[in-house]
């Protein structure tokens, strides 16, 4: 259903995407892994046209989404995004920031919005922080109150750049549970994490970003025991010396 | 409960400052009620300046000239604040359709705070009744000289705006945007109202500037306090009535300064958590 190729994109002399090319089937989850500064946020910027690409095309559906012109509100509202830093509104209730884009965008009643917030809130435990303001909220709990603001504009891919990235441990459990039941409705997700764990159990195929390219994808059974390329191999040596596989 | 070792200091410190304060204050003012009246003049000086029975004649000659600078500056102030916003945001816009709008704001803010507010008083409120024959309620020197104090004020208060627009962080308009909104919506909802309470300290400065500000319509000849008191000063040779004039407009300056004060400490305090000793 996304179709990436030969995606580039650089900022001023530094090419951050270098030929960037991947398919994403509907309800595959894809994580990419990589050090910092290899692409990963970036290229998830480029598919919500929040970063405009400098050459290539993403196909959405059959339509190419980087055409330079195309106005990028229509493609947003079926891509979801969340961001490390939570990007809470903070000024709005949770509620609030829930329903403001379905009410503004998608023209649903006010009345309607807030119950299928209400909804998704129960839904992932989080029914009794609906009035409650982002800042009287733990780092967990703002980050899956992004993710349900996200959901509720009903997407059909789920972008979650490095979302448990800013959380201590004990509250990254809970980001990554909320996760999982969104594979288990069938959501297409492109994933940026450092959470290897959790990346060789969730994806469905994993890609190892270095400098801006795809070094090597391919299921994770296969990255995480039997990688071909050295970097990946480097990579993952160093990732499992400092204990986060 | 009993006190913990921190509360006990914290309470001889709270102690100590009042005290050092206290005497400090007084010693000051002690210093300028002893050293003013040994200057050769200050006999002079008081007769002129603080006449206690030309205090009691003017301040009721002035209070209803005071009520015209009241009412010009609660007029003004809601129309700078809308005027200040849409020039703000006219100088944000990108389309390129909207470029002379952009410019001409940016030319607005540009020009007119670079010559004195005083001046633009004289320009405009002298000039523009001149174009007018009949004596309409818009042909009046103190309706323009208002538009001017109008346009100076707006365009200090847009780039306090525009500098809460812009200190808003890219990420809340990435989020918006993220989540299918418009340039135009992710302004309205989620920019701007973040925005506006930030710079809530900042306008309540130019609130309080503005409200004495507004005395500079005496110089088209508005009969406000300002010029009330010179007309007083004129007819007695004695300057107790500015004097006068000046506690009035304290009246009202102060507890405006009290509270731009008291939001932007709120405000610190909200944002910044403890503050450090």
């Amino acid at each position: 259903m996304l179709r990436i190729e030969h995606v580039r994109k650089s900022f001023g002399d530094k090419v951050v995407l270098d030929d960037i090319s991947l398919d994403i089937a509907a309800h595959e989850v894809v994580c990419l892994i990589g050090a910092s500064g290899s692409g990963k946020s970036t290229l998830l910027r480029c598919i919500n046209l929040l970063e405009p690409i400098d050459d290539g095309a993403i196909w959405l559906d059959g339509v190419d989404i980087a055409e330079p012109g195309l106005s990028a509100d229509p493609v947003r509202r079926r891509v979801g995004m969340v961001f490390q830093s939570y990007n809470l509104f903070p000024h709005m209730t949770v509620l609030r920031n829930i329903t403001l884009a379905p009410v503004k965008v998608l023209r649903r009643s006010k009345a309607d919005a807030r119950s299928a917030a209400i909804e998704l809130l129960g839904r992932f435990g989080l029914a009794d922080k609906a009035d409650a303001y982002p800042d009287q909220l733990s780092g967990g709990q703002q980050q899956r109150v992004a993710i349900v603001r996200a959901l509720a504009m009903q997407p059909e891919i789920m972008l979650l750049d490095e979302v448990t990235a800013a959380l201590d441990p004990v509250l990254v459990g809970e980001v990554l549970s909320v996760i999982r039941d969104m594979r288990d409705l069938g959501m297409t997700m492109v994933l940026a994490t450092h959470e290897m764990g959790f990346a060789k159990e969730i994806a469905d195929t994993v890609c190892f970003l270095q400098n801006g390219r795809i070094l090597e994808q391919g299921p994770p059974e296969q990255m995480f025991t039997t990688p071909q390329h050295p970097e990946t191999q480097d990579f993952l040596e160093r990732v499992i010396a400092s204990g986060r596989l | 409960m009993t006190e913990t070792r921190r509360a006990a200091f914290d309470r001889r410190q709270r102690r100590r400052s009042a005290l050092v304060a206290a005497i400090s204050t007084v010693l000051v003012v002690a210093v300028l009620v002893v050293l003013v009246p040994l200057a050769p003049g200050w006999d002079r000086v008081r007769a002129a300046f603080f006449d206690v029975d030309e205090f009691r004649s003017a301040l009721p000659k002035l209070w209803k000239p005071f009520l015209l600078n009241i009412r010009i500056f609660v007029i003004c102030t809601p129309l700078i604040m809308v005027v200040g916003m849409l020039v703000a945001l006219a100088r944000n816009v990108r389309s390129p359709a909207l470029y002379p709008l952009r410019l001409f704001a940016t030319l607005y803010t540009d020009v007119v705070r670079g010559v004195p507010v005083i001046l633009w008083i004289s320009l405009i409120g002298l000039g523009v009744p001149g174009l007018f024959q009949e004596r309409a309620w818009y042909s009046k020197g103190i309706v323009w000289g208002s538009v001017a104090l109008v346009m100076c004020y707006s365009a200090y208060v847009a780039e306090v705006f525009r500098s809460g627009i812009i200190g808003i962080h890219e990420s809340q308009r990435a989020a918006a945007r993220s989540l299918g909104l418009s340039s135009g919506q992710s302004m309205r909802s989620v920019v701007l109202p973040q925005a506006v309470r930030r710079v809530v300290p900042p306008l309540m400065n130019d609130v309080v500037s503005l409200q004495k500000d507004v005395a500079l319509l005496s110089v088209i000849g508005a009969v406000e306090a300002l010029r009330r008191a010179n007309v007083i000063v004129a007819k007695t040779f004695n300057f107790t009535a500015l004097v006068a004039a000046a506690v009035l407009f304290l009246c009202v300056s102060i507890p405006l300064t009290r509270l731009a004060d008291h939001l932007l400490v709120r405000q610190i305090r909200r944002s910044s958590g403890t503050a450090v000793r």
